[in-house]
């Protein structure tokens, strides 16, 4: 089932990545060819399987909550875009 | 006429600096000059640090002249470029990090810095690991050392490219769906996808953390064993790093199989595939066989086929997660010229991600989004615990599976790229190995003419049980030191 030109916006509005029309159409078909591919998985009987989120034997690791040196602050801060004294600046996130 | 420096292995050219007929100086500027005789039309580099190298070089003599170091000292070698190196830029080939400048190391790089590491540059890629030929690198492909027109495989391009070429004695890629052996079997070298959770990831750049795993190229097996020593172990950084040290390989790398269980799944010789890689597969394991092997035909995995589908909701759903982070405030290009926060970080990144990334950005998006969570996602993982449960049986009575690393040879740049579904058909036969998080190796078998004329490397696939990295490296070795595939060098 084709995924309609305003499905297609809507996803592109929560994952934020700003589609223009050509793209939106575009993409319209490719996912819309992915997800009928993925139909294919409904006919797989999964009742009573659990399911694997990663390989490993592994569950909770945890460590002693002790104070470690970090990064150097003059270089992570140098990758900032707009920086004011040692802060990352950022447009209002607040509206009025 | 001796053989050229730059056709060496890694282990011959350790061998010369040991013995101090070659300095690590030496070998590094041999590999700069292959570098600019070489790269112009391979583009296998986004980033080449000749200084640091040459630096890392002398200090690598200073070791070898104390008698110190080990098999890695003053090798010199490439790093994927979503690797990060404090100090050099990582730009996942991707715009958005363009400028991006890594204030750490991550840990493999430290691992390879304390055993003598000398990097010659950040490798090419396929946009935060995205791709399956290289082809969506934001900074333009990279070309197939045996046939420039064709893809070297993705998405570590340029680091199987580079190695093939010449331009490293070793590399390091990542693999989350057949990121390091597809381009290895399409560059005829030897590429290895470790045990999930065998090598750190801290400070690899996430793509989809329950998939991804580091790994190294190199021209011949042994090689692969060198590297990845290096680099195995426990990592407290990385919560999914098993705690486990690095094993010893020394009595795997025999030449000798009897004893060996040796399974062929029929499923992976999927319909399509072309004949001279099935005969080519075919023939390795008969190879096998004739080492001493027992070889079972009649292997059976039959969630094989489901494997594509699970792997593509999976892992762009993990990648929508992971790549949240791109928001153009804390390092990476940022749009600034809007009105609002949230304008900003939509232009952010609608300019400054690729195609393929906002397509699995979407696509992860959807499938982990209220009312599709269960049909997607959660069926993926549960069917993902079938494609496992196949694989521990099977290694109940199998030391190694052997298959195909893909169902043909090197395709032409430009030939799948509008269509990616057909693009992700290609890594029909790589992509079980991450979901169950195995650990296999592609080791080059053979060549298939093309109608053109190119003569295009072939992998064979081997996998082993989680954390069996000794029985892959054993078979493995043997059959390419029963062979001569892996001497061929590219026509450059």
């Amino acid at each position: 089932m084709p995924l309609s030109r305003e499905e297609v916006q809507h996803i592109a509005q929560l994952a934020r990545v700003g589609l223009d029309e050509d793209e939106t159409a575009r993409f319209r078909d490719h996912l819309s060819q992915i997800l009928d591919y993925f139909e294919r998985l409904h006919q797989v009987d999964t009742e009573g399987v659990p399911p694997t989120a990663h390989t490993l034997p592994l569950q909770n690791v945890v460590r002693a909550d002790e104070p470690q040196p970090s990064h150097d602050k003059e270089e992570v801060l140098a990758n900032a875009p707009r920086r004011e004294e040692d802060l990352f600046r950022v447009e209002a996130i607040l509206e009025e | 006429m001796p053989d050229p420096l730059y056709s060496l292995t890694l282990q011959e050219a350790a061998n010369l600096l040991r013995r101090r007929e070659l300095s690590s100086l030496e070998l590094t500027q041999d590999a700069f000059q292959r570098i600019r005789q070489t790269d112009e039309r391979i583009h296998a580099f986004l980033t080449v640090t000749e200084e640091l190298a040459t630096e890392q070089a002398r200090q690598a003599d200073e070791r070898i002249a104390r008698g110190e170091g080990g098999p890695l000292t003053g090798i010199p070698a490439a790093i994927k470029d979503l690797i990060c190196t404090r100090g050099v830029r990582t730009t996942c080939g991707s715009r958005i990090l363009e400028n991006f400048v890594p204030p750490y190391d991550a840990t493999v790089v430290r691992q390879l810095q304390e055993a003598g590491l000398v990097m010659v540059g950040k490798t090419n890629m396929d946009e935060f690991a995205m791709g399956s030929s290289g082809e969506n690198s934001a900074f333009g492909p990279t070309h197939n050392p045996w046939a420039l027109d064709r893809a070297p495989g993705g998405s570590s391009s340029g680091s199987a490219a580079a190695v093939a070429a010449g331009m490293a004695f070793y590399a390091l890629g990542s693999d989350t769906g057949g990121s390091v052996r597809l381009p290895a079997s399409f560059c005829g070298v030897v590429g290895l996808k470790p045990t999930y959770g065998r090598v750190s990831r801290y400070g690899l750049v996430a793509f989809a953390s329950s998939l991804d795993q580091i790994g190294p190229f190199t021209r011949s097996v042994r090689d692969a064993a060198l590297v990845f020593q290096g680099i195995a172990g426990h990592d407290p950084h990385d919560s999914n790093s098993a705690p486990l040290d690095a094993p010893d390989l020394t009595e795997a790398l025999v030449p000798d199989l009897r004893g060996t269980r040796v399974g062929v799944p029929r499923e992976y010789f999927v319909e399509g595939m072309d004949p001279a890689v099935r005969e080519a597969v075919e023939a390795a394991v008969n190879q096998m066989g004739a080492l001493g092997a027992e070889i079972d035909w009649e292997v059976s995995l039959p969630s094989t086929p489901h494997a594509l589908a699970v792997y593509y909701i999976i892992a762009p759903s993990e990648a929508s997660a992971n790549l949240a982070r791109y928001d153009g405030v804390k390092y990476g290009y940022s749009y600034i010229e809007g009105d609002s926060m949230w304008e900003n970080m939509e232009k952010t990144r609608q300019l400054g991600f690729g195609d393929e990334v906002k397509r699995r950005i979407m696509l992860g998006t959807y499938a982990l989004s209220a009312g599709y969570y269960d049909a997607y996602y959660l069926k993926a993982q549960k069917v993902r615990t079938l494609i496992r449960r196949e694989f521990d049986a099977a290694f109940q009575t199998h030391d190694v599976l052997v298959t195909p690393v893909s169902p043909t040879p090197a395709f032409k740049l430009g030939e799948n790229i509008d269509d990616p579904l057909q693009m992700y058909l290609g890594d029909v036969c790589t992509i079980p190995v991450n979901i169950a998080g195995l650990p296999g190796i592609s080791v080059p078998c053979g060549f298939s003419e093309a109608a053109d004329g190119a003569r295009l490397p072939i992998g064979v696939q081997i996998l082993a049980k989680p954390f069996d990295e000794a029985a892959l490296f054993r078979v493995a070795h043997a059959y390419e030191q029963a062979t001569d595939w892996h001497t061929a060098r590219p026509p450059l």
